[in-house]
């Protein structure tokens, strides 16, 4: 038995392979804390304050705990987004824009729709909503397949296209007309369209872990999956052993998108319970960070989601108590982002061996290309 | 004298220039004729066009230095929004427009560094790289804003004498403040450096074939260090035009998407400053128009969708027109020494 495939059959080699898979993460997101840390220091707060108060607001009690699951649930949906992406060597930012059409669209299902029993009902603007935002995500798919327009820089525009529209759906054609309102928002989703929460337990997390399960699926377990993952290796050897590059490329950014509208509509049935414009505003680039703190690895999306999300639902009560802006969060998100991508320093300090050349990511191929 | 040999030079000039002669007469007959119309308006759009242009001028600038060294910079926005935090963060606190813009300038260098450190030498992938400046610089901007703090003053006009008096293009060219100026000397200036020295034909070399550059004894990570640190300084003269020069103030986020609009700017132009001007006075246009349509209460389109025309703009513009650019070979891949 060769020493590979001992590490891969031991109970010992599967620990070390896990603890391979996760180090880097790990070892980003302390050295992230850790500058964060400094940074609130040096602005004259108390970092220990900080974090323990914001580990408070994020798990102290039940509250916390749904407030972190709720925070947590459209991470889930925007990093498997962009995770799924990746596979095929795509990057989508565009998981904002796909989210707002996902959420407007539930959101229309929910208060104009009437007589649906309560299930059907929310079943019904979920899937409405899923398919908004991957229709929404067809376009840089499409773009990019029969124009060579860049997805990074569409998905981009897309996103600001998608503010603007849903902005005057939500003060024009869909803005509640109730007595009293002046402000930009669609009316209440009816109560059949709502998305239960048991205590702490929002039922769209659940959703979420389900969706992670689901993308593992495809991307392991089906003729689709292994064509994605061809394609994002080496789109010229896929091309060559016949596959239709351009069909999987305007599919994989459907499908990612279709997972950042079910977010959104998510959000807008579990805990808005209607469209107003402005909410979440930077989920397309928390996808980013979420998919590369998860490895890329839908499983590994859901821890990297609930890491943030803890830091977003903590925010509120670190701010409070320890007087210290909730916006140190980003800037932290920030620091793991770059500690995760610039893993040799990572690996360097704890003293691992190189990154294999199979597990690098490469999307820079220019701007034309595929 | 017609000789033959310069009837030919002359066939040749206009077969090379024939269409952009063409297009300059016909744009020159159309503002011409709109002047005759409504001076006021004509002159307000087409001052409006060019300052608007300033910020995807000088981003689309900072794009194709680092890319015509191969460097991918998607960071320009982060430059942006940071540099001009800090460029009115200093003016704040000296009461200095010059330290200001100075520091801008100098911020957006050192976030030019960083992106360098990331794609040069670690070797990151330069998409991330660029998306770890731009989430940086949202966080920081947010964390250390203040409200209630104001600039002393901006940048004014600097009227350049009797040239001001000229009708129409005195007021829209010789009128303007020093980052708007600064801009177009820098257009030229790039064009310059980029196409008639020894450093441009490195830059261009490092682009295109980094492998035979560095057998030529050219130090490639000098090259793409240097330029991406340039353009930096570029974006960062950007932010510092926003905050001090056109708005007089710093808003959260408020570069909204410019960086992004001058990569495609950059594209348009196909890689070249002349290119990457035009392309920006296209979008500079497209923007004043939307201030015009907005407030000269003519036309009836919901504001979000007059809104949405820059960007629109700047897919169909990446659709219509990439798959004719060429973006320099080695774009986007970082450099392996041999041996």
């Amino acid at each position: 038995m060769s020493e590979q495939e001992k590490r891969k059959t031991t109970a010992g080699g599967a620990l070390l392979r896990f603890w391979q898979s996760v180090s880097v993460p790990l070892g980003a997101v302390v050295l992230a804390l850790i500058i964060g840390a400094v940074i609130i220091e040096v602005s004259g707060a108390s970092a220990w304050d900080a974090y323990a108060s914001l580990a408070k607001g994020a798990f102290g009690n039940a509250a916390g705990w749904r407030r972190t699951l709720e925070k947590t649930t459209p991470l889930i949906f925007s990093g498997l987004a962009v995770a799924f992406a990746f596979k095929a060597g795509l990057f989508n930012i565009g998981a904002q824009g796909q989210l707002l059409f996902g959420a407007i669209t539930a959101a229309w299902v929910g208060f104009a729709v009437h007589g649906l029993p309560p299930g059907i009902h929310a079943a019904v603007a979920l899937t409405a909503g899923a398919i908004a935002g991957g229709l929404y995500g067809a376009i840089p798919g499409a773009l990019k397949t029969y124009t060579g327009a860049h997805e990074v820089i569409t998905t981009i525009m897309l996103n600001y296209v998608a503010m603007g529209f849903t902005d005057y759906l939500a003060n024009g054609p869909l803005k509640d007309t109730s007595p009293g309102n002046i402000v930009a928002r669609t009316p209440n989703i009816l109560p059949s369209a709502k998305l239960p929460t048991w205590s702490w337990l929002p039922f769209g997390f659940l959703l979420a872990v389900a969706a992670a399960a689901v993308v593992w699926w495809i991307l392991q377990h089906t003729t689709l999956g292994f064509e994605i993952r061809t394609v994002g290796q080496n789109p010229h050897a896929a091309r060559y052993a016949g596959m239709k590059v351009a069909r999987t490329v305007i599919l994989t950014m459907v499908i990612s998108a279709l997972l950042a509208g079910m977010g959104g509509a998510v959000e807008t049935q579990g805990v808005v319970g209607r469209y107003e414009p402005g909410f979440n505003a930077n989920l397309g680039f928390d996808g980013i960070t979420v998919a590369l703190l998860g490895k890329t690895a839908p499983f590994g999306v859901i821890p990297a989601a609930l890491l943030l999300g803890a830091m977003r639902a903590g925010s509120n009560v670190m701010q409070f108590h320890a007087h210290v802006a909730q916006e140190i969060t980003d800037v932290v998100q920030a620091l793991m982002l770059f500690f995760v991508a610039a893993d040799v320093i990572v690996r360097w300090l704890l003293r691992m061996k190189a990154a294999e050349e199979g597990e690098k990511i490469t999307l820079s191929t220019g701007w034309g290309s595929h | 004298m017609t000789t033959p040999a310069s009837f030919a030079n002359w066939k040749l000039f206009v077969k090379r220039w024939g269409w952009w002669l063409a297009g300059a007469v016909a744009l020159a007959v159309l503002i011409g004729y709109y002047y005759a119309k409504s001076p006021q308006i004509t002159e307000a759009v087409l001052a409006s066009t060019l300052r608007q242009s300033v910020p995807l001028v000088l981003g689309a600038l900072c794009g194709l230095l680092g890319e015509r060294a191969a460097v991918i910079n998607i960071g320009i926005e982060g430059q942006m929004l940071l540099a001009a935090f800090i460029a009115f963060l200093v003016n704040v606190y000296t009461g200095n427009l010059l330290l200001g813009v100075l520091a801008g300038v100098a911020i957006g260098a050192l976030l030019g560094l960083l992106l360098a450190f990331m794609s040069v030498s670690l070797k990151i992938d330069q998409i991330i790289g660029g998306t770890v400046i731009n989430i940086l610089a949202i966080g920081l901007t947010g964390y250390f804003y203040k409200v209630g703090l104001s600039a002393h003053g901006k940048l004014n006009p600097i009227p350049l004498g009797p040239l001001t008096k000229i009708p129409l293009i005195g007021t829209v060219l010789f009128n303007n403040p020093p980052i708007t100026y600064a801009s177009i000397l820098l257009v030229f200036l790039v064009h310059y450096v980029l196409f008639y020295t020894p450093w441009g034909l490195r830059t261009r070399a490092v682009g295109e074939h980094p492998r035979a550059a560095d057998t030529l004894g050219i130090n490639v990570y000098l090259v793409r260090y240097v330029n991406v640190v340039v353009g930096g300084a570029l974006a960062g003269l950007a932010g510092a035009y926003l905050s001090l020069e056109a708005v007089g103030s710093f808003e959260r986020l408020m570069t909204n998407g410019r960086g992004f609009v001058a990569l495609a700017v950059m594209i348009f132009g196909k890689w070249t400053p002349f290119g990457a001007w035009g392309a920006a006075l296209l979008f500079g246009f497209a923007s004043a128009l939307q201030t015009q349509l907005q407030f000269g209460g003519q036309v009836q389109i919901p504001h979000q969708f007059i809104g949405m025309l820059p960007y629109l703009l700047t897919i169909i513009v990446l659709a219509g027109f990439v798959g004719k650019a060429r973006p320099p070979a080695a774009d986007g891949i970082p450099y392996e020494k041999e041996g």
